[in-house]
Parts: structure tokens; C-alpha cells; sequence
């Protein structure tokens, strides 16, 4: 009698465990279903649109081919823009936490406010650049948008950079400090020099970041049907054409946002397997 | 030589054009050198401050321009279901709640899926496909908000309208109880897709910070269970969950803090309704998706104002709810390290 009672609760406990295994197992397909799902939808939608038009033809009015070489250009002035901007200023601040303030309260502060800063709203950015500078300067611009995206730019590069700072070993620091290198000249060749792949890292995630957001454009830099790269005007850009051109009811436009959205993901795609790429042989060497 | 391969005393003197004679000038370039490095030194730590700045200002530009829409409305732009830009009368209500609630159906589904597949990913899953499986799983954080939106509003909405809202309207919908929840005709867009896919926006949040905390449990602990004759489910029930718990928590708060304040995968298919609808299937609105979709229409202060006070409102809530996660992850963090 207590032998059987052992053997079902032996038996419980083995089909419970192999019910979890399933379910892990259908979890796991799951996830990576939804993703051979969304790519799978995404390349089929916009390689039926994809030709050469696309790269050298500017957006049509409705009704009418045309291609997406506004937005494109739009997008890419933005994001250099962005990455001008905000490089600079997240790897100084990485570069303090790292470097001279290792254990400052003020490190710690900034590291908690900067990780907020990382997974913050990109739409609160938006309102935050409108109310700082399209509303004193009366129009939407492209600088405005190229200083929103910036926004986002700065917490990825402060926390890779500190990262990769840390990282490097203290006996090269000592060993520049031993044969008199001031502090700041051992950071920028010695320290700079040892985590560069990191940092690089960094700006490529950042990039990829930013040339997919929409909503921190949609009221800075607006969107211009035309040709333009004047940062003192609105200018178009691919997340805002794609958002545009979906929702309308014309056939063609929808077809060119799909294209559009097949463009962004496999530039996003591209940049974040190189980054992976570059951790990787950091690692190696 | 190879240029690149100076001395590092050359580096510091030569690099400035000065070449060190006399005892004189010796001092000058020494002097130089004490100079630029406290400037580099401040300018690193202006740029540090900065970044509290940048919160700061943040702070302070919401609050400046919600003010003319705070003061007109009071409390009662928290609790009222009002939204008419012809009249001007603006209530957060209908925004709020639907922000809240397309976020928990995201973390409702998103949780138990993440942490099955953290679970597959630590204990059950050959070691040579971890390092694939997880990459593939991180690469739908990868993908921007828009394509998930375009995504859902061309294939999944249509997909839904056609099979899972029928079916729950059939079923689920004439239960007793939660009947109200699945009532009214399937629109294909509305609450519930949104809250699918930010689930699936989610997902590669809880499931990569769950799979790394699940990988810091001592594996002295694991096997200790393993030696007493634990299953695998079991061991990871009993010891590796309340083990990461506290990880595991933060990983879910910082999933949730994204799913409160995606903008531009919910704007597509969440239908942009200005009301409360007792079922979920109905189309509703979130803070981010009023603000996306109206901003750059709103005509008038009062108008843009309240929009702005939508987007204080989301900010205080993300706010508080990444900063507990970032607080458990810390801690978490440090007990590892």
C-alpha cells in the first residue's frame, strides 16, 4: 500500500516535470516563432516593393510611383547628427565615472539616473525637445530632431563606455603614471586605446537605437514631402514616412512604408550583428 | 618606425610641438600639461553632471508646459473620462487606463513565456544552442517599435479579427463574471492586441535578465537539490526562482516600464477611442499613442498643454516603476558581484 503510494507520487512528480518541459519547449517556439512571423511578414511585404526607384526617387503624392530617397538621406542626416552630438558627451561623462569618480556618490547618482534615462519614453523626449526648442524657435527642424535623437544616443554610450573603461586592467594605468604620463593623456591613449572596440560597440548600439525611433521625430523634425537637407527646416525621415504612409488609405504608399520598414530593420539587423561582432574579437584579442 | 609607436614621454611632450631644452621651458610644458589636465578632468565631469541636467530639465519643461492645463483642471484632469478638443475639456482617465491595462495583458502574457524560456534556455537546452536561441530571442528587442506596428496593424489585427476574438467573444464572452471583458464585435485592433504585442516587445526583457540571473544561482545549490532527487522543474521551482527572485522581479519591472511607455507599436493598432470600454477588445487609447497621434494637430495652448501633462504623467509613472527596477537589479547585482 505504501509502495504504491511512493510509486504515484514517484509518477506525479515525473509528469509534472516532463508538463514543464513542454511548456518551456512551447515557450521557446513561441518566442522564436513570433520572430520568423514578424521578419518573415516583413520580407515578403517589402521585397515586392524593393527596386531601384526606391534608393533614387523622392516620395510621391498619392496615386503616384515614386521612392524614398528624401527620407532616406533625412534619416541619415539625423542620425549623424544625433551620433555628433551625443557621442562626445556620453563618453566625457563615462569617462569620469570610470576614470576619476569610481566611488563618487555622484557616479553612483548618475549611473541610476543614466540606466532611467536608457529605457525612458522616446516620446517624453519628444515633448521635452518641442517645449526646449521648437516652441522658442517657432518651427519644427531638423536640428530638433537630430538633438532629440541625441537624447537617446547619450545613456547607450555612457553605459557602454563606463563599461569598457572598467574593464581595463589598472597596471596600465600605472605603467604610464610610473614613466610620468599625465592623467589625462594616459586616458585618452592609453585607456581610449584599450577599450576602443567597446566604445565602438557602443555607438553602433546607440545608432541602432535611434534610426528606428519614430516618436521623437514626429514633432521635431516633422516631415517633408520634398527634397531637403536644410537642418533649419523640416526635414523627412524613414520612421516618420513609414508611420505616415501605413496609415493612409493609398495602396502605393502603404507598399513604400513596407519597403521602408524591410530598409530600417535590416540596417537595425546589420548594425546590431556587428556590434556583436566587434564584442566578439574584443574578447579574442 | 612605425609612427604609432613612440615613446609615451614622447607622446607628452613631443606631441605639443615642445621640445624640452632648457630647465625653463621644461616648466612651461609641464605647466601646460598640469593645465589640460584638470581642464579634461572638469569637462568629464561637466559632461557627467550633464546628464543629471538632462533629467532635470526634462522634469522641469513637462512641468512648465502642463501648467496651464493644471491649473484649468486641477485633480480633475487625473480622474476625468472628458476628452473634446472643441469644447477644451481634457480628463487623462480613458489614457491612463488604457495604458495600464494594455500593460499588465503585456506582462500577463510576456512573464510566464519569459521565464519558461529562461528556464529552457539555463537548464534544459543543449549547450551549443544557447548562445544562438538567446541571440535570436534579444534580436526582437532589436527590432524598432514601427515594424512592430506595421506589423501588427497589416497582419496581426487581421489575423486576430478572424480567429482568437471571435473565438473568446463565443466563449469567454458569455461566461459569467469576465463575459463583459470579451463582449462587443471583434474589431481586430483594440486593447488586447496592443497588450499581444507589447507582450512580444517585452518578452526579450524579462527573458534575457531572467536567463542571467538564473545563470548566477550558485551551482552548488543546484546540485544539492539535484543530489536530494529533485526533478529539473522542481529545482528550478524551488531553489534557482526564489533564488533570482529578487532579479527576476526587476527584470519584470523593467519589461513593464518599456510597455508603459511604447509609443508607436500601440498607435497603430490600439484605434485611438477617447473612452472606457468594459471589454477588452474594444479600441481604447494609451498616453503615448494621444500624444503621438494629436500633438501635431493640437490646436491651441490648452490643447498642447494637456497633452503635455499626459506626457508628465507617463513620465512620473515610468519613472518610478524603472527606478524600482533599477533598485532590485542593483541589489541583485551586488550580492552576485
Amino acid at each position: 500500500m505504501a509502495e504504491q503510494l511512493v510509486q504515484s507520487r514517484y509518477r506525479g512528480r515525473r509528469r509534472r516535470n516532463a508538463i514543464a518541459t513542454v511548456l518551456a519547449l512551447a515557450a521557446t517556439a513561441a518566442g522564436l516563432g513570433w520572430l520568423v512571423l514578424i521578419l518573415g511578414a516583413l520580407l515578403w511585404e517589402g521585397f515586392s516593393g524593393l527596386s531601384i526607384a526606391v534608393f533614387t526617387e523622392m516620395t510621391p503624392p498619392p496615386g503616384s510611383a515614386g521612392g524614398l530617397l528624401n527620407p532616406i538621406v533625412g534619416s541619415l542626416i539625423l542620425t549623424v547628427l544625433a551620433v555628433l552630438i551625443g557621442t562626445p558627451i556620453g563618453i566625457l561623462a563615462g569617462t569620469y565615472m570610470a576614470e576619476y569618480g569610481r566611488h563618487d556618490v555622484l557616479t553612483t547618482v548618475v549611473r541610476f539616473i543614466n540606466d532611467i534615462l536608457l529605457s525612458a519614453p522616446s516620446i517624453v523626449v519628444g515633448l521635452f525637445i518641442y517645449e526646449v526648442m521648437v516652441a522658442p524657435m517657432g518651427h519644427f527642424s531638423g536640428l530638433a530632431g537630430g538633438v532629440a535623437l541625441a537624447v537617446l544616443v547619450i545613456p547607450v554610450v555612457v553605459r557602454t563606455t563606463e563599461d569598457m573603461l572598467t574593464l581595463v586592467p589598472n597596471s596600465l594605468r600605472e605603467a604610464a603614471t610610473s614613466i610620468g604620463l599625465p592623467r589625462s593623456l594616459t586616458i585618452m591613449h592609453i585607456c581610449y586605446r584599450a577599450a576602443r572596440a567597446g566604445m565602438l560597440t557602443g555607438v553602433l548600439l546607440a545608432v541602432a537605437r535611434i534610426s528606428g525611433e519614430t516618436a521623437p521625430l514626429l514633432f521635431t523634425s516633422l516631415n517633408n514631402q520634398f527634397w531637403s537637407t536644410n537642418l533649419n527646416a523640416p526635414i523627412s525621415s524613414l520612421p516618420v514616412v513609414i508611420f505616415q504612409f501605413a496609415l493612409s488609405p493609398y495602396k502605393d504608399w502603404q507598399v513604400l512604408a513596407w519597403t521602408g520598414a524591410l530598409i530600417i530593420t535590416m540596417a537595425v539587423l546589420a548594425l546590431s550583428i556587428s556590434a556583436r561582432a566587434l564584442v566578439a574579437t574584443g574578447k579574442q584579442s | 618606425m612605425d609612427p604609432r609607436r613612440r615613446s609615451v614621454a614622447d607622446i607628452a611632450i613631443g606631441q605639443r610641438g615642445v621640445i624640452a631644452t632648457a630647465a625653463g621651458s621644461r616648466a612651461k610644458v609641464l605647466d601646460r600639461l598640469r593645465l589640460g589636465d584638470a581642464a579634461f578632468r572638469h569637462l568629464t565631469r561637466a559632461a557627467a553632471v550633464g546628464v543629471l541636467l538632462l533629467l532635470g530639465a526634462v522634469i522641469i519643461s513637462l512641468i512648465r508646459g502642463s501648467i496651464p492645463a493644471l491649473k484649468t483642471f486641477g485633480f480633475g484632469f487625473l480622474v476625468s473620462e472628458r476628452w473634446n478638443p472643441v469644447t477644451e475639456n481634457f480628463g487623462a482617465l480613458p489614457a491612463i487606463y488604457g495604458t495600464v491595462i494594455t500593460s499588465f495583458i503585456a506582462m500577463l502574457i510576456a512573464v510566464p513565456i519569459g521565464l519558461m524560456i529562461a528556464f529552457f534556455l539555463t537548464e534544459l537546452c543543449p549547450q551549443w544552442l544557447r548562445r544562438p536561441i538567446g541571440i535570436a530571442i534579444e534580436l526582437l528587442a532589436g527590432i524598432p517599435s514601427i515594424i512592430y506596428g506595421i506589423w501588427g496593424l497589416f497582419v496581426f489585427a487581421p489575423f486576430l479579427q478572424e480567429t482568437l476574438q471571435p473565438f473568446l467573444i463565443k466563449t469567454l464572452g458569455l461566461a459569467p463574471l469576465v463575459g463583459p471583458l470579451f463582449g462587443g464585435p471583434p474589431y481586430g485592433i483594440g486593447m488586447l492586441t496592443a497588450g499581444l504585442i507589447l507582450a512580444i516587445m517585452v518578452l526579450p526583457f524579462v527573458t534575457s535578465i531572467s536567463r542571467d540571473v538564473f545563470e548566477a544561482v550558485p551551482a552548488v545549490l543546484k546540485e544539492a537539490a539535484y543530489g536530494l532527487g529533485c526533478t529539473t522543474w522542481e529545482v528550478t521551482r524551488n531553489i534557482v526562482l526564489p533564488y533570482a527572485r529578487v532579479g527576476v522581479i526587476g527584470g519584470i519591472m523593467l519589461g513593464l516600464g518599456r510597455a508603459l511607455g511604447e509609443t508607436m507599436a500601440v498607435t497603430f493598432v490600439i484605434g485611438n477611442a477617447h473612452r472606457i470600454s468594459a471589454s477588452i477588445l474594444a479600441p481604447g487609447t494609451t498616453i503615448s499613442a494621444t500624444i503621438a497621434n494629436e500633438f501635431t494637430e493640437a490646436v491651441g495652448d490648452l490643447y498642447t498643454s494637456a497633452l503635455i501633462a499626459l506626457g508628465l504623467i507617463l513620465f512620473v509613472i515610468t519613472f518610478i516603476v524603472l527606478a524600482i527596477a533599477r533598485y532590485l537589479l542593483l541589489r541583485i547585482e551586488r550580492r552576485i558581484g
